[in-house]
């Protein structure tokens, strides 16, 4: 009776301690998976593919280091397609704390695809109030964001010259882990038009699917897993796909753990009975 | 008049967003744009709001000497070190967050860890959560704990490896060929259409209901019939 | 003569291979040549529905704009005040696209555009087109169909509240969570504990942290009553301030307006996990009885609810953030979902006004599931009758176009 009793009530210490290890033990022992893509995600990769060079793809860092393990290998993954495909970026970002990631990462994939600042991408910082920023655009960039995130005239780098508006940006890249993604669909998307993709924290993107439905948005790369699947398609390894496996065991571990619950509460109940 | 004045103010500035969603002429179609950025003004000074609250809190914490007011103390100190350093970057690197600057190194090497910490915890609360929760005393309660797992397994490679195990078990019975049923990815199909459909379904519902009633709430505002955001109503 | 008796030498023969690549080189570049050809059909228009200041040029895609060809770069504009010239350069657009604003023009005055094709070597221009003249709208057409919605949405809701105000009775029906807050405090009150109240990471914007603020004046005015201390830790300061003036208010309508203090409503932090660790950690020292978890929730909601449950308070939890709602339903004694947090106010103050909102409310939903349940048949009917009757199928298209928001 007693063994039946425990099963369904076992001390959180433990379940925290068995979840430390299942996250642990594969990511030294570099388990690895074979990653299968999906369409949300293939739907997004095609949108930035079909770009000719020259494009320019806005992507607004929208969270910050706590969503960073989750979005982060997106960002990065996301930079090395459009620079493998000589697309221009221009990075901005709704969550202040969340600038310096996109600056980290833009750092890292530009130096590893050659890319200059200003002349394939430009950093135009953080401005606070966004649902104001996001309609603003619509009408002229630069009545936000006349400068780059050290204060330079954004009108001194030759491709920013051309971008007014909306209408001179091919595609929008949010990387999402609150509501910004809502604002960028109702203002950028449904007033202006813009097209675009959203990365999401595994949490979060439950929420942008009825905008995919609506074909108001491109694709979703949903959480770690999102990701994975898209360092698949550009065939570069990140952390996402070494994280895949971690995030399998623990699944894993909390199914057995939702099954032994089960099996105690019904085997209580039966003996109640 | 203490109670009126605000009401006007609620009632004029809600007619007037109204008005110009629909005219895009000036002086109406920059409107909307002019009262957002007038509130991220309004906003960006109730900060130093925040900041009187907090420091305050924290000093009568320490002069009172109430338990744990040491703690008040790393917390100001962490503060006013941030703030110093952020400004002082700003001030020699044109911005805070240029790569090597004293206030990136910080962010690199505390903010950082520090927030991933605290999301990280998620995973072991869930794990706790949902071994609490999901138990199949109802029929409700069981599709709900049915939804998860497959959701779960849908959701990583893990059910995918799981498939493929399922499908050679089942091709150990003789004379069966079922190697080609491994393409179906049968967990992973599940988790789409689950994401696709019901879970969709019942998200619009609850968003449209919820839509609704924040408009319906907004009108209550408008019109004065809410009124518990206001002091003295 | 057979042309096989043609005696061809070895240098004839290298001339006439010579010449008949430069056929192939000469046939490649003649068709490619002919692909180099202007934008047809240009259009300059009054960009519609805007508040003026841009004209909208749009032509065909020329037979070379594809994916494929290198040769093609892409379609640059130039405009005029004059049909004669002379032109500027006022933008260009990538290959792929047919359409271009021109946001650099003045309102009332005469503009000459013309587009040309870019490519590699050379480039094409179209014919000179125009005048276009932009002309600022006091209307913005696509829009009627909001118009329309937010007309029957307030006539229905001003309907109801008549109706209430004459004296007919209005039902609401009992929400558990609300019910359960009277409950809450008083064991809260009897176990000798606090009571904690979050907005979560809600800002005054988000009409869900109002309806949050009436809920909360509720709870406060409980806690006066029982003498309990109630704790409202805070994300952003202008809720703050509005919890404090609503604390403040119902502790003077409960007559103790002594227990008031501003300290017991803190700002914690912005930051969402920042702020997550600061409720955990007032509720681990403090050890609440009771905690409502009321607004706008993101990722940190189980973080803080697994905490509360751990310390055994009774936790009621209130959001319209759908994300979170399965892990407050698993980790909270009652949840409100949704619009019965909007609900909540009518339910806690049933004045006629109220109770006849919230009909007006109930009442719009019935349309909109009507119209849905319409649009769903003809979509079906549409889709199966597709060929022996396609008008089902365009009636349902310009249904959907009506509705999309613009």
């Amino acid at each position: 009776m007693k063994f039946w009793e425990r099963l369904g009530a076992i001390d959180r210490k433990i379940i925290y301690t068995v979840i430390g290890l299942a996250v642990i033990i594969p990511l030294v022992t570099k388990l690895t998976f074979p990653i299968r893509v999906s369409d949300t995600v293939r739907n997004a990769y095609n949108s930035i593919e079909r770009l000719p060079a020259g494009s320019i793809v806005m992507i607004s860092i929208d969270y910050d280091a706590a969503s960073g393990p989750e979005l982060q290998p997106m960002l990065i993954a996301v930079l090395r397609h459009c620079f493998k495909k000589n697309i221009k970026v221009i990075l901005t970002g709704h969550w202040a704390l969340g600038l310096p990631l996109g600056e980290i990462a833009l750092n890292q994939v530009a130096a590893e695809y050659h890319k200059k600042y200003g002349q394939d991408y430009i950093n135009i910082g953080y401005r606070p109030g966004y649902t104001a920023l996001i309609v603003g655009i619509g009408r002229e960039i630069r009545d936000f964001f006349s400068t780059d995130y050290k204060r330079v005239p954004i009108d001194s780098f030759a491709f920013m010259r051309r971008v007014h508006n909306y209408n001179e940006i091919n595609l929008l890249v949010g990387l999402e882990a609150g509501a910004t993604g809502d604002a960028w669909v109702l203002y950028a998307g449904a007033r202006y038009g813009l097209k675009m993709f959203f990365g999401a924290t595994g949490v979060s993107a439950p929420d942008l699917y009825p905008y995919l439905q609506a074909k108001q948005i491109e694709g979703i790369l949903a959480g770690l897993q999102g990701a994975a699947e898209y360092e698949t398609l550009i065939n570069e390894k990140g952390t996402g796909t070494l994280g895949m496996p971690t995030q399998s065991v623990v699944h894993g571990l909390i199914i057995i753990f939702i099954i032994l619950g089960n099996i105690s509460y019904f085997v209580l109940r039966r003996k109640k009975e | 008049m203490r109670l009126q004045i605000p009401l006007i103010v609620v009632l004029v500035t809600g007619l007037l967003l109204i008005v110009t969603f629909f005219i895009p002429h000036e002086p109406f179609g920059s409107l909307e744009q002019r009262f957002l950025i007038w509130y991220s003004i309004v906003a960006g000074f109730t900060m130093l709001l925040g900041l009187d609250s907090l420091t305050r809190y924290h000093l009568v914490r320490i002069r009172d000497k109430i338990k744990g007011w040491g703690f008040s103390i790393v917390l100001l100190l962490g503060l006013f070190i941030t703030l110093g350093l952020g400004f002082y970057s700003w001030a020699k690197y044109q911005s805070p967050f240029t790569l090597g600057s004293p206030f990136m190194f910080l962010y690199t090497y505390v903010i950082i860890p520090l927030q991933a910490t605290m999301f990280a915890l998620l995973a072991f609360f869930i794990a706790s959560a949902a071994y609490r929760a999901f138990r199949a005393r109802t029929t409700e309660a069981t599709l709900l704990l049915v939804a998860a797992v497959l959701i779960m397994l849908g959701r990583v490679p893990l059910g995918g490896w799981l498939w493929h195990r399922m499908v050679d078990f089942a091709d150990l019975i003789p004379g069966t060929h079922l190697a080609g049923l491994k393409n179906l990815e049968i967990f992973a199909r599940i988790n789409d259409w689950i994401m696709d459909i019901p879970q969709t379904a019942a998200k619009r519902g609850i968003f449209i209901g919820a839509t609704l009633g924040g408009i319906v709430m907004s009108i209550r505002i408008i019109l004065g019939i809410e009124r518990s955001y206001i002091s003295g109503s | 003569m057979r042309i096989s008796d043609l005696k061809i030498s070895k240098i004839s023969r290298y001339y006439m291979v010579l010449l008949i690549l430069g056929l192939m080189v000469f046939s490649i570049s003649f068709a490619q040549e002919t692909n180099i050809v202007a934008p047809a059909n240009v259009r300059v228009f009054d960009t519609p529905n805007d508040g003026g200041k841009s004209l909208s040029v749009d032509w065909d895609l020329i037979p070379a704009d594809t994916a494929l060809n290198p040769n093609f770069i892409r379609y640059e504009i130039y405009r005029s005040g004059n049909p004669s010239g002379p032109f500027s350069n006022v933008g260009f657009i990538l290959k792929g696209s047919n359409q271009y604003q021109d946001q650099t023009v003045l309102n009332h005055k005469k503009y000459y555009y013309y587009v040309q094709a870019a490519f590699k070597d050379t480039t094409a221009q179209s014919a000179v087109i125009g005048p276009g003249i932009s002309i600022p709208q006091w209307f913005n057409i696509a829009r009627i169909n909001v118009l329309l919605a937010t007309i029957i949405l307030s006539v229905l809701v001003v309907w109801y509240i008549e109706r209430a105000k004459k004296g007919e009775k209005l039902f609401i029906r009992r929400i558990a969570g609300i019910d359960a807050i009277d409950d809450a405090v008083g064991r809260a009150t009897e176990m000798g504990r606090p009571i904690l109240f979050s907005f979560g990471l809600g800002v005054i914007t988000d009409v869900v942290t109002i309806a949050a603020l009436s809920i909360l004046g509720k709870i406060a005015k409980k806690s006066a009553e029982y003498q309990t201390k109630l704790l409202v830790p805070n994300n952003d300061p202008i809720v703050m301030a509005a919890a404090q003036e609503t604390v403040k208010q119902s502790y003077i309508e409960a007559g103790r307006p002594d227990m008031y203090n501003e300290n017991n409503i803190p700002f914690l932090t912005s930051d969402q996990f920042g702020y997550a660790a600061g409720v955990d950690g007032i509720m681990l020292r403090e050890r609440p009885g009771a905690v409502f978890w009321q607004g706008y929730f993101y990722a940190e909601s189980l973080i803080m609810a697994e905490t509360g449950h751990s310390i055994g308070a009774i936790q009621i939890a209130g959001t319209t953030a759908v994300t979170q709602l399965p892990f407050f339903i698993a980790a909270c004694d009652y949840t409100l979902i949704g619009e019965e947090m909007y609900a909540a106010s009518c339910y806690l103050n049933p004045d006629p006004q109220m109770l006849g909102s919230l009909k007006g409310e109930d009442a719009s939903k019935a349309i909109i599931v009507g119209i849905f349940t319409i649009i769903v048949i003809i979509a079906t009917a549409g889709f199966l009758l597709v060929k022996p009757m396609p008008i089902i199928n365009k009636i349902f298209e310009t249904l959907v176009s009506w509705f999309t928001a613009k």
